[in-house]
């Protein structure tokens, strides 16, 4: 995909929009990956006991994909030096196939010093917004590297 | 029983030295599905300007997650932790964490305030190296729903 640069970032911009897949097994790799075994991620009676609707992914695996979205468009998970948001519903995940699809937006809101962008993100899941004020700085090449066309 | 607002602006101790590898990197990346080459391959990441292989941003959660334990695990500060949801997370990067780095996390309720009959938490983290370069802050919100 080709890099944005700082010049062509202006506010404004929509980034390319994403749909992420969650699934059971993707809840069940991620907490063995983070560390993160609370029950309401994997066992669907004791989520059902404690008020929730079914299993909900894990609120830092959704950032991570927001986090995965924003860093394609920067073409360097490095880039990425502040991201912050709020979880604002769960991403219930069925015992399905499919599971959840978690869509993710941002929008370039300012252009900063240093080379960086400020963004908008949103991440809905089923209709409902699971992360609000969510904003991110993002660190982009100043000028075009050869076969970096902007759109 | 409400999170004991008493411990408000209370420091921890550091965590145990983490070090940053290549395996749990990769591992994490693969989790989130994170396709960058500059996540698993050393020349890649040199070649974008990095020293190793670099974590993607939310990496950090896991240098954190000990800290954090002992944060929400302390018999004093009241947790109900079965009534916790995670409300807000922040990271701010002085630059993207690397293998071979050795770092510590250290962390500081910044606030506890009842809302209702719910209560949030705001902890700040420090992860520095064991050099004492400051690499990233974590602010986390966590809010204990009323029983």
């Amino acid at each position: 995909m080709a890099r944005p640069s700082h010049d062509h970032a202006e506010a404004g911009r929509e980034l390319p929009p994403r749909q992420y897949q969650v699934t059971r097994r993707d809840l069940v790799r991620y907490a063995g990956a983070s560390g993160d075994f609370n029950v309401i991620h994997w066992n669907e009676r004791i989520a059902r006991s404690v008020g929730l609707p079914d299993v909900i992914a894990h609120g830092m695996l959704t950032m991570a994909l927001a986090g995965r979205f924003l860093a394609e468009w920067a073409g360097d998970p490095g880039a990425v030096t502040e991201f912050g948001v709020r979880f604002s519903a769960p991403v219930v995940v069925p015992d399905d196939d499919n599971g959840a699809t978690v869509e993710v937006i941002g929008t370039v809101t300012e252009r900063l010093d240093g080379d960086r962008v400020a963004i908008d993100v949103t991440a809905r899941s089923d209709g409902t917004k699971v992360l609000t004020r969510a904003r991110a700085v993002v660190r982009l090449p100043a000028v075009l590297a050869r076969g970096d066309d902007p759109p | 029983m409400a999170i004991n607002t008493d411990y408000a602006g209370r420091t921890f101790d550091p965590s145990e030295p983490y070090e940053v590898s290549r395996v749990k990197i990769a591992e994490f990346a693969d989790a989130i599905g994170e396709p960058s080459p500059l996540c698993r391959d050393r020349a890649a990441a040199q070649a974008a300007g990095y020293p190793d292989v670099i974590a993607p941003p939310t990496f950090a959660i896991v240098v954190t997650a000990a800290n954090s334990a002992q944060v929400t695990l302390d018999p004093g500060l009241g947790v109900n932790y079965a009534m916790i949801v995670h409300g807000e997370q922040s990271f701010e990067h002085a630059r993207p964490l690397h293998v071979g780095d050795v770092v510590v996390a250290q962390s500081t309720i910044e606030s506890i305030r009842p809302v209702g009959s719910m209560t949030t938490m705001t902890t700040v983290t420090h992860i520095r190296t064991v050099d004492g370069e400051h690499v990233c802050t974590a602010r986390s919100t966590l809010v204990e729903r009323g029983a």
